[in-house]
């Protein structure tokens, strides 16, 4: 096609419409093939290439399952209250109030204000992380010969300032990430196990418990001890779902959790939200 | 070799404590009456945005717990300070600090009136220009975490005494906020917060160097 006319040139992009890959965002969401729900639910829809990123902002009650398709993605994760950027994911307030190092179904994600971001409703990989973080521009360097973005070798802490970026965050309001797909176990001694992958298919999905920013990073673990750098495509798909509410079985699994719930309930109320 | 203590002071129990430590100078912190938890947060003094990073210095050391020659890694992987020496054995990185928000789900609303080390973090932390957004997870020195297989963890009694020591020494100009834990809800102090020493040493120094 010819393209040294401004004609032809806008012919040639037009003419690009429709085409697929295999990691894209597919628009609208409906038209994904194989909907997890009804398909009109559907609000993303995305495969999020190897060493890549993505962000969207989730209204409260969607539910967002993530996808290891081929058994390396490991998906990096970070969570804002929508409008409120400076309450967001703490680690050490998530597994600390929980009295427990590990991920997994049930688990409530927590912020820095005693309330919920996003509860884990099901899981079938078992194997993620709270303590390793994502990887950094020294460290994949050091590893793999280069660590930026537009590189064979993204590290996700790069990737997370662009997709904070994108959402009006600096790299100062990033803190500690968790990631899902690749774990780690803790021996008696502190020592860390690097537990790699469940394999091909598993997934997780979040509830949204507030209007929440989501970032991920789709990039390898930083205790990953393969000297390649092997990134997968994950799979994001979220759709429209309930908040939990008293009377789930989750609401009541725990007390720390029963009142986390109900902060986030009050604080939610008194905005005229819930 | 010279190594002469420029400063002294006393955090007294729950106080918050803050100060530049320039490149080689080290800080000792003493645990006075022992049991004491001090929870410590550590930037780069020139360019806070760069920061104390508890994920990167965990799986670059491959262990959760801090002692002798632990280095301290930002947030960019690179080394703020390194635990020169260690008369406890373990410290915390996990756990974080305590807020009045997290302890009203860790122990009950009643406790929302009580003291915690966010609020300390966040007093200290404005005397530098540095906000909410510039706390991420900190170190818990004297701290005991242990992790079962399961997964559980939890804030235990300590393994400090009175009058043991942990000294770091500053890998470049950095600027360290601490909050002395006022928790009275769990083991990390023995449920009575005490006071605790700090004391910046001078950078090393060849004797007969000129500079």
């Amino acid at each position: 096609m010819a393209t040294a006319t401004t004609y032809g040139a806008r012919a040639h992009a037009r003419a690009q419409e429709g085409a697929r890959t295999e990691a894209m965002p597919v628009v609208p969401a409906s038209a994904w093939p194989a909907p997890p729900c009804a398909a009109g639910h559907l609000v993303w829809a995305e495969t999020v290439a190897g060493g890549n990123y993505t962000h969207r902002v989730l209204a409260r009650g969607t539910e967002l399952r993530l996808t290891d398709l081929r058994g390396d993605a490991c998906a990096h994760l970070l969570l804002y209250v929508a409008d409120r950027p400076w309450e967001r994911l703490n680690v050490a307030d998530t597994v600390k109030v929980q009295w427990n190092a590990y991920l997994g179904e049930d688990r409530l994600l927590l912020s820095d204000q005693g309330r919920v971001l996003a509860s884990v409703v099901a899981d079938t990989s078992g194997r993620h992380d709270a303590l390793c973080g994502t990887s950094t521009l020294v460290r994949n360097t050091e590893r793999y010969g280069d660590g930026t973005p537009q590189s064979a070798s993204p590290a996700g802490r790069e990737l997370f300032k662009l997709a904070a970026a994108k959402n009006g965050l600096e790299p100062r309001d990033l803190p500690p990430s968790l990631s899902f797909f690749q774990g780690v176990e803790v021996r008696d001694d502190g020592t860390l196990d690097f537990t790699g992958s469940a394999g091909p298919g598993g997934s997780v999905t979040l509830r949204a418990e507030q209007d929440l920013t989501v970032l991920i990073a789709n990039v390898p673990h930083p205790a990953d001890p393969r000297t390649d750098y092997v990134s997968t495509p994950l799979e994001v798909l979220a759709w429209r779902a309930d908040a939990t509410r008293p009377g789930d079985p989750l609401w009541e699994a725990t007390p720390e959790g029963r009142r986390a719930l109900l902060n986030t309930a009050e604080f939610l109320a008194a905005r005229g939200l819930a | 070799m010279t190594r002469t203590a420029v400063t002294e002071t006393v955090v007294p129990a729950r106080a918050a404590w803050s100060a530049v430590v320039r490149a080689g100078e080290t800080l000792t912190l003493t645990d006075l009456h022992g049991n004491q938890a001090v929870d410590f947060l550590v930037y780069d003094a020139h360019d806070t945005a760069v920061r104390y990073s508890a994920p990167d210095t965990i799986h670059a050391q491959g262990s959760v717990f801090l002692t002798t020659g632990s280095v301290l890694l930002s947030n960019e992987h690179t080394p703020l300070m390194t635990v020169v020496a260690d008369e406890v054995g373990r410290h915390d990185t996990v756990g974080g600090a305590c807020s009045k928000e997290s302890n009203t789900l860790r122990y009950g609303h009643h406790t929302w009136s009580q003291h915690a080390c966010v609020d300390n973090f966040l007093a200290e932390g404005a005397k530098y220009g540095l906000g909410k957004r510039d706390l991420v997870s900190n170190i818990n020195w004297y701290m005991n975490v242990p992790v079962e297989k399961d997964g559980t963890l939890g804030i235990v009694d300590g393994i400090s005494a009175p009058g043991l020591a942990l000294t770091l020494r500053a890998e470049r100009d950095v600027l360290v906020l601490v909050s002395n834990c006022p928790q009275i809800n769990n083991p990390c102090n023995g449920f009575e917060p005490t006071a605790v020493r700090m004391t910046i040493g001078a950078a090393v120094q060849v004797q007969g160097d000129a500079s």
